[in-house]
């Protein structure tokens, strides 16, 4: 055991590499300070009253909210139909289907972007509500399809032949049979889609304009620019958010190995 | 979901044809259930085809239309010296960026299989960390720590070793893009690393192989496939990196993302804009062909590209 000593203090050091980046984040948003100095000589909340004051900040965060929920049950919706379709289907193109729906998650999103620029442009959705809807959905359906096409393929298909000998349709079997257990794959996959739609930045400074634009957005706009601490208070929210929304997603992929 | 009209009584059993191919009757419709799921297929294909393909075919086609018909725009890529650099430091930043983060994700993933629980779960939980904490925030809170101000100086400065200047370089984006991709290199890592049998290594030591020489010559080569996996992950996610090299590097030292956003934004070239997208989708899907067919031929099994994605 002794000997690797040496490869625990490496882990750590790797580890410490990893965690404490994001982490100076966070006592940095309480600097009484005007300046990024860290770390900081007083401490205050006028940063975060700096973040509720300014009416285009809170803006951003309710449009990233409010996409970023709309995204999730869409990509979820459309991905698990996909996925249902992926791992039971028997047909031709199956592997080109399942290959081009993952697609979206290799292709640089800086190509993505300029394309969906270019569409956008022409169809008039640059800064559109609409626009930001599809771009994002596309993005995150390979979130939902690789969580939930892997718990379909475990999931027993004879608890639905059952369901079928018993008389159930199709459909109720699939609702009442099928979907509570793979639930919690569902949950993730949202999540998933949740976090990816509402972090998404490249994408989005393509599609925004003055009248609609994110958080992430503003995040990058405001560092290229004035950097004062506002950010800072910005990240922090966001880093306690999606932590929480991972934390609910992990937590059901643990109860859903405990089922299966 | 459409609703599946009366079937004959032996449909349940009929669920399971014994090929896996469609029968030949599924034209017909009605009889065989199976030929109707692609139907759910349809809509999530449509709008990735829509809203993905054709849009990334677009830029495509502009390559070789704006202004003009003609392949002018990728002779300009492969004439014009600061294209070819932009080109070539791009794969350069790729490259280190897959050997920095497979040297230090190795013993890191070894670490991982070895220990006990407990401190398995904080390293992964380590590792995952990146990967939920938000891009904008990671980029801004690399900022904070290489600016000539910032936490890194200041502890260099304790510990008197100098200061450094990293904000505005190549070496602060390899940084900060190392950081980001370590769960893409540690997770395939970690998952071919521990199916590995471990009396396969024992045995080796057995059979008179010092403890090196049997991890070297045993344990290595079981890990390749992880090896494969997460070096073509980084090296294909590395090549699309915008907004870090945006942020914390100089527009002297341009990576190709931020080349292409130049010329589309700003200076609204989309032909030139497109032969960069062209040469960037080129090389990761080259890649991607190349590394799957020398896995295949060491591993005897492909690469999963999506290789420990399934968390």
């Amino acid at each position: 055991m002794s000997r690797r000593i040496p490869l625990k203090i490496f882990g750590a050091l790797v580890a410490l590499w990893l965690v404490a980046p994001t982490l100076v984040v966070i006592p940095l948003s309480f600097t009484g300070q005007r300046s990024l100095a860290f770390p900081p000589e007083r401490w205050s909340l006028r940063w975060y009253e700096a973040f509720f004051d300014d009416r285009r900040w809170v803006a951003d965060l309710l449009n990233s909210l409010q996409i970023a929920a709309l995204v999730g049950v869409l990509a979820t919706v459309a991905g698990t139909a996909a996925s249902y379709a992926l791992t039971r289907g028997r047909f031709r193109g199956r592997g080109v289907a399942g290959a081009l729906l993952i697609a979206p998650m290799l292709v640089p999103t800086v190509v993505f972007g300029v394309g969906v620029y270019a569409l956008f442009l022409e169809l008039r959705l640059v800064g559109t509500f609409t626009g930001f809807l599809v771009a994002h959905t596309v993005l995150a359906l390979p979130f939902v399809i690789i969580p939930v096409s892997s718990v379909l393929s475990r999931f027993d298909t004879t608890l639905e032949r059952a369901a079928a000998i018993c008389g159930a349709s199709r459909a109720r079997a699939f609702f009442r049979v099928t979907l509570p257990v793979i639930a919690p794959g569902l949950l993730s996959g949202f999540m998933f889609a949740f976090v990816t739609s509402f972090d998404e930045v490249v994408v989005s400074l393509f599609i925004s304009s003055p009248y609609l634009e994110t958080l992430p957005v503003r995040m990058y706009s405001s560092i290229q620019r004035d950097v004062d601490p506002t950010i800072a208070a910005a990240a922090t929210l966001i880093i306690c958010f999606t932590s929480a929304l991972i934390a609910v997603a992990l937590l059901a992929q643990s109860r859903r190995r405990r089922v299966s | 979901m459409t609703a599946i009209s009366p079937r004959p009584a032996p449909g349940p059993a009929a669920d399971r044809p014994a090929g896996p191919g469609p029968r030949s009757g599924d034209a017909g419709g009605g009889r065989a259930p199976r030929s109707r799921r692609p139907l759910l297929l349809v809509p999530t294909v449509l709008l990735v085809l829509a809203g993905f393909v054709y849009p990334v075919g677009t830029i495509v086609v502009r390559s070789v239309t704006q202004p003009e018909f003609g392949p002018q725009n990728f002779s300009w890529l492969l004439h014009d010296a600061t294209s070819l650099q932009v080109l070539g430091r791009t794969l350069v930043v790729a490259a280190l960026a897959t050997l920095i983060t497979l040297v230090l994700g190795y013993p890191y993933a070894y670490l991982m299989t070895v220990s006990g629980p407990a401190l398995r779960g904080l390293l992964m939980l380590a590792v995952l960390m990146p990967f939920w904490t938000s891009l904008m925030v990671r980029v801004f809170a690399w900022v904070i720590i290489l600016q000539d101000h910032g936490v890194l100086n200041t502890v260099l400065g304790a510990l008197g070793l100098g200061e450094t200047h990293l904000l505005g370089t190549t070496t602060g984006v390899l940084i900060g893009i190392c950081q980001l991709l370590m769960p893409f290199m540690v997770l395939p890592l970690f998952n071919a690393m521990r199916s590995i049998d471990r009396r396969v290594v024992q045995a080796g030591m057995i059979c008179g192989a010092p403890p090196w020489k049997a991890f070297w010559r045993v344990f290595v080569p079981l890990s390749l496939p992880g090896v494969f996996a997460g070096s073509l992950m980084v090296f294909i996610l590395s090549l699309g990196f915008y907004v870090t090299p945006a942020v914390l590097g100089s527009p002297r030292q341009e990576l190709l993302p931020n080349a292409l956003y130049t010329q589309i934004s700003e200076l609204l070239n989309w032909g030139r804009g497109g032969a960069l997208a062209v040469a960037l989708l080129l090389t990761a899907g080259v890649l991607l062909a190349v590394t799957t067919w020398v896995s295949k031929r060491v591993t005897g099994k492909a690469a999963g590209v999506t290789g420990g994605l399934e968390l």
